[in-house]
């Protein structure tokens, strides 16, 4: 029989390689992967409030690059129609923001968002107890969860935020074509669009990242002994 | 006091829980050697303090008070990676409720523990399919466990026990939730595997059917051994134990 018999003189510090435990990050992504898959109505529910929100945050921010192409063409119709638009357009400007107002409300669908997540991923920890105790009985270190929690919020951050990046940009383009016309899309930087898609995605990712923090540490410490104590 | 061929050392443990403003005493000083390759039975009515006395065999807890060695390390001196590696390499878990972990297959439960411990992927799945093999099981590695019985999901966690060749195997109730046959199913594989392998068995139980097998049992009442019981005495006795239950 193999009995790694430890000499009493290395009590307390026998730190060799053999000693570690590990998860490579391949075999991490897996796992997440598959239970993203087993919860996918789940997953679908949390990444649904993310896509509203950032969705939101693409359409305003599209809208803007929108305003921008059309105030560079510097046709005296088409910024008296922006003016009509709601757009402060003065004599000297030669870029237009999102007003005071809109970015007020983009914070505060982010953050409603973001408390969404918190509350969902908290649910989601409270159903995986056993399969979190499990784990570390069977040798998983604290950080092996937290990264496991993190990568599938990440997935999910990224999934959310592009899918409600491009269906904001998608509705503030029509939506453009629809008050102002073809000139809306053939005047527009397509450059400015992109880095404004891109902007909402990140924006998602980091939204499920801040959410998932204090649910995954929260079962990252969790003690193995009290994950078996729930009863099913 | 280094005698080798103790595996576990339990020295006056006791435990204390918290509960509300009332102390309650789950263990009042507990002393138990138990050999290496023995088949120990903790046997006692619940709440006695079995579950609490096999989590901390298991550094799954801590005692109040008093050491738990195993192989003669203190596991309260353990930092958490070297506990990490204590529970991935020298303990194997059977749980009353399986925990098999729901959305993994069967192979890829038994071989998490391998692939934790280090092993690559290919000999983690090739030694996985073994030992799904060795309980019965190998031709249902793809299934996940709402796919399998319960004796079966039994028999995977009996497997992803015996992953990393742990020296040690606890066992909580693990016929606990089992009917009649396949409860002796588990238990007879139990036995089988303690004796070719020559690992340790130590099951907290309350299932007679544990003592046919059991080469000692420990009988503890309100947090103390009652009594230790050898192999022989219990195959007299055996009779009288049925009735009292």
């Amino acid at each position: 029989m193999k009995n790694r018999h430890v000499k009493p003189g290395a009590v307390g510090r026998p730190a060799s390689v053999e000693r570690l435990i590990v998860l490579p990050l391949k075999k991490s992504v897996e796992i997440s992967l598959k239970s993203l898959k087993v919860r996918f109505f789940r997953s679908l529910i949390l990444t649904m409030s993310l896509v509203l929100a950032v969705s939101f945050l693409g359409f305003v921010s599209v809208s803007t690059d929108v305003a921008n192409g059309l105030l560079s063409t510097r046709d005296p119709e088409l910024i008296q129609a922006l003016t009509r638009a709601g757009y402060d357009v003065g004599p000297g400007v030669s870029s237009l923001g999102s007003n005071p107002k809109q970015r007020w409300i983009i914070i505060l669908s982010l953050l409603v968002c973001v408390v969404g997540i918190v509350n969902a991923q908290l649910m989601a920890v409270t159903e995986r107890f056993r399969e979190i105790g499990t784990m570390k009985c069977l040798g998983a270190l604290d950080r092996f969860i937290l990264r496991l929690f993190l990568l599938e919020a990440g997935m999910e951050g990224l999934a959310g935020g592009f899918v409600g990046a491009i269906a904001g940009a998608l509705f503030s383009l029509v939506n453009s074509m629809l008050s102002f016309g073809t000139v809306a899309v053939t005047s527009l930087s397509w450059m400015a669009v992109f880095l404004s898609i891109v902007f909402a995605t990140g924006a998602g990712f980091l939204l499920s990242l801040i959410g998932v923090i204090y649910p995954a540490i929260l079962a990252a410490r969790m003690q193995p002994v009290e994950a078996m104590r729930v009863e099913q | 006091m280094v005698d080798f061929r103790n595996i576990v050392r339990v020295s006056k443990v006791t435990k204390t829980f918290q509960l509300g403003k009332v102390e309650v005493k789950a263990l009042q000083g507990v002393d138990l050697e138990i050999a290496a390759g023995e088949y120990l039975s903790i046997m006692g009515p619940s709440g006695s303090g079995k579950t609490t006395l096999f989590n901390m065999i298991g550094g799954l807890d801590k005692p109040t008070s008093g050491k738990v060695f195993i192989d003669e390390v203190d596991i309260a001196q353990l930092d958490a990676y070297e506990l990490a590696w204590l529970r991935c390499r020298k303990i194997g878990y059977i749980f009353q409720t399986f925990n098999i972990i729901q959305v993994m297959t069967a192979l890829e439960n038994v071989t998490l523990p391998m692939i934790f411990g280090g092993m690559n992927n290919d000999a983690a799945v090739e030694k996985g399919m073994e030992l799904l093999e060795l309980v019965g099981l190998g031709d249902r590695f793809r299934h996940k466990p709402f796919e399998l019985s319960g004796g079966q999901q039994q028999r995977v966690a009996v497997a992803r026990a015996l992953a990393n060749d742990p020296a040690i195997i606890l066992a909580d109730e693990p016929t606990g939730n089992l009917d009649l046959t396949t409860g002796e199913e588990i238990i007879s594989l139990l036995k089988q595997l303690s004796q070719e392998r020559n690992v340790t068995v130590i099951s907290a139980t309350h299932d007679i059917k544990m003592l046919n097998v059991s080469d000692r049992v420990v009988w503890i009442r309100d947090g103390r051994i009652d009594r230790i019981e050898d192999r022989e005495e219990l195959s007299i006795s055996v009779g009288q134990i049925g009735a009292r239950e």
